[in-house]
């Protein structure tokens, strides 16, 4: 909170303290997203398209500068406004969940199976992880806090099985959404990669009239290594969609900024603490406010 | 890759200059502006770009352009001393006490890759023919001790844990007996993951370091953290005063620019680097490789070398 506060008191008091205004002014702005991990390519891009605004609006308040700022960012992001729902209706759906290690997977996968359920759905959740240790009595205590079955083999199994397993058990019970986790693996590992594409062969085998929802979990955390692992994970696995976790720490997550233009995902849902209503849908005003507040 | 490298775009800003003269502010002005947008790529924290750039105009303003090499080349490997000096000149070792056991502290953000490092920590003592205790501290993610327990064994560690019923705390000062009891000359202490701000969760760590007094409390950060990287390590350090720094996941193809920011701010030496999920995948830190891993160089230093 109080490092919040004191960026947004700081970003005030350059502003004021410009009034007209100058060159000096949009190196600050710049900075404002570089150290949000917006990256300085896009950061650049934003801000020439800032001046020309500011050109083009007459503007001469560098208060006002702020706003058409934050307006520039929000089109950006709105671009994709309504495809922000999971494609998850009508039911049966299937949401599959990849990312690179750590970045909140699991804890995510447990969240929304609350939330699914909470919403009235029959959900099913599958232990596609059985690779890192203790990753299926992890994803068991969600299930459990979700009250939601689970489908898992043992460790070291086959994870392509466990997920033809899972869409059979969702067939029987007549499942709303069967969301199965998946291991962390990092894009440039050619072999975990492969095993992903595996896991999607049998997905569309054996379920191909399912909707299907392919989240990327992105860690807010995460420098532009997030650019080419979604780029990545793009190509093996269709991502239609990112989650965005740990944005309750002072990280602004201003990579997905970049990601949303260049890949053309949209950000569907935020994870904002380790509880399990912890998560949140995206909402392009929030998520550019607490940039420069 | 498809971009140029920063070496190529340096070569082809300072083209003219071939093979004479000294570097005037003009060019290594024109030559730093490529440096500090490869680093800003490479996640480097923007103030510390900043403070690094200044430091470096200074020692590159009228050096020599040496004629075996290309003047591109010769900032290059300025920037490069610079950043491998910066970076702390040898690989930094653990801290053994003299009178065990030696106590080590884990800490970091959630997802880090604490339990991992713990337990491959763990086997490399192991393989000194220590005789190191893992503690299972973290009540609170789902699995983490069932986690804890199952790389120690692969480790072939054995595993102190009490549950999660009772408090960190509390389980740090009965580890500690029972490692004392059980002559076990390293204990190493895996706690939850937790972010910097949070007040309660960092009370508690500050509470765990108090009984234990340990040798060595390092930060567990992953190698793909952004900007962000500075608030991290700075109240991390501040709270706890940290000994040291593990970067993780350096298998993948991340710049890793956090290892120069977390050096500006806290100081501390990184000790080790994790690279890869299983337990052998962890080395010592090599400063000029991480130097012309930020810069995004590789092979080009070597060739400098051999110029
Ligand atoms: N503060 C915070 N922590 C989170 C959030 N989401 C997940 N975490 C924590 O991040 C850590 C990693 O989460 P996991 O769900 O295990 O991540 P994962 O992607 O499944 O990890 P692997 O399976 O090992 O690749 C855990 O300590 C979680 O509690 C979030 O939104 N905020
Ligand atoms: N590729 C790769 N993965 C790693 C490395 N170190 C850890 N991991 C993975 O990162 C994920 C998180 O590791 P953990 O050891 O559970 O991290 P942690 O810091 O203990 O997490 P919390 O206790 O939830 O805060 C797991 O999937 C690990 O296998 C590494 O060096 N390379
Ligand atoms: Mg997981
Ligand atoms: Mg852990």
């Amino acid at each position: 909170e109080k490092t919040r506060k004191g960026m947004a008191e700081k970003i005030d008091s350059i502003l004021k303290s410009y009034g007209k205004i100058d060159n000096g002014l949009f190196d600050e702005l710049e900075e404002i997203l570089v150290t949000s991990d917006v990256g300085i390519n896009t950061t650049m891009d934003i801000i020439e398209r800032l001046k020309t605004k500011v050109k083009e609006n007459k503007v001469t308040e560098a208060i006002e500068v702020k706003e058409l700022l934050k307006n520039e960012i929000k089109d950006i992001l709105n671009e994709k406004e309504k495809d922000r729902e999971l494609n998850i209706e009508p039911s049966p759906a299937i949401v599959l969940v990849v990312g690179v290690n750590g970045v909140g997977k699991t804890t995510t996968i447990g969240k929304l199976a609350y939330n699914l359920r909470e919403e009235g759905k029959r959900v099913l959740i599958a232990a596609g992880d059985t690779f890192r240790a203790a990753a299926i009595e992890q994803l068991g205590e969600w299930s459990k806090r979700a009250g939601v079955d689970m489908i898992a083999h043992q460790e070291n199994s086959d994870p392509a099985a466990v997920i033809f397993d899972g869409i059979q058990a969702a067939k029987a019970r007549k499942t709303d959404v069967l969301i199965c986790d998946t291991a962390g693996r990092l894009h440039n590992k050619k072999n975990l990669m492969n095993e992903l594409n595996k896991i999607f062969r049998v997905v569309e085998r054996e379920y191909g009239d399912a909707r299907r929802e392919v989240l990327l979990v992105v860690d807010a955390t995460t420098g532009q290594n997030a650019l080419i692992q979604a780029k990545e994970f793009q190509e093996v696995c269709n991502i239609s969609g990112i989650v965005l976790t740990k944005l309750d720490g002072t990280a602004k997550g201003g990579v997905v900024i970049a990601l949303q233009t260049e890949l053309n995902v949209p950000v569907k849902l935020i994870g904002v603490g380790e509880g399990i209503e912890d998560l949140q849908k995206f909402n392009t005003d929030d998520f550019v406010d607490a940039i420069f507040d | 890759m498809a971009f140029e490298s920063l070496s190529e775009k340096l070569q082809n800003a300072l083209s003219k200059l071939k093979g004479k003269g000294k570097l005037n502010e003009k060019d290594v002005d024109l030559a730093m502006r490529e440096v500090k947008l490869a680093l800003l790529e490479a996640d480097v924290n923007f103030k510390v770009v900043k403070n690094f750039i200044n430091d470096v105009k200074k020692r590159a303003v009228g050096s020599e352009v040496m004629n075996s090499l290309t003047p591109g080349q010769q900032v290059v490997k300025i920037v490069n001393d610079e950043l491998t000096k910066l970076m702390g000149e040898r690989e930094s070792k653990i801290n053994f006490s003299s009178s065990p056991p030696t106590i080590i502290l884990m800490c970091g953000l959630q997802g880090a890759g604490k339990t991992t490092t713990a337990a491959k920590l763990s086997m490399s003592f192991k393989k000194q023919n220590r005789r190191p205790l893992l503690v299972a501290c973290d009540i609170y993610r789902p699995a983490a001790i069932k986690q804890l327990e199952v790389v120690g064994e692969k480790a072939q560690v054995p595993v102190f844990s009490m549950g999660d019923k009772i408090n960190p705390v509390d389980i740090a000062k009965a580890a500690l007996e029972h490692g004392k009891k059980n002559g076990n000359d390293v204990i190493i202490i895996d706690t939850a993951g937790r972010l910097h701000i949070d007040e309660d969760l960092m009370a508690e760590l500050e509470n765990i370091k108090n009984v234990l007094n340990p040798e060595e409390v390092l930060l567990v950060v992953d190698s793909m953290t952004g900007q962000d990287a500075v608030n991290v390590a700075e109240t991390f350090d501040e709270k706890l005063g940290i000994t040291g720094v593990i970067l993780t996941k350096l298998d993948g193809d991340a710049r890793g620019g956090a290892a120069l920011s977390i050096r500006a701010v806290t100081n501390k030496p990184i000790k080790f680097v994790a690279m890869g999920e299983k337990l052998e995948d962890l080395e010592p830190f090599h400063p000029d490789r991480m130097a012309s891993r930020i810069l995004g160089m590789g092979d080009v230093l070597t060739l400098i070398e051999k110029a």
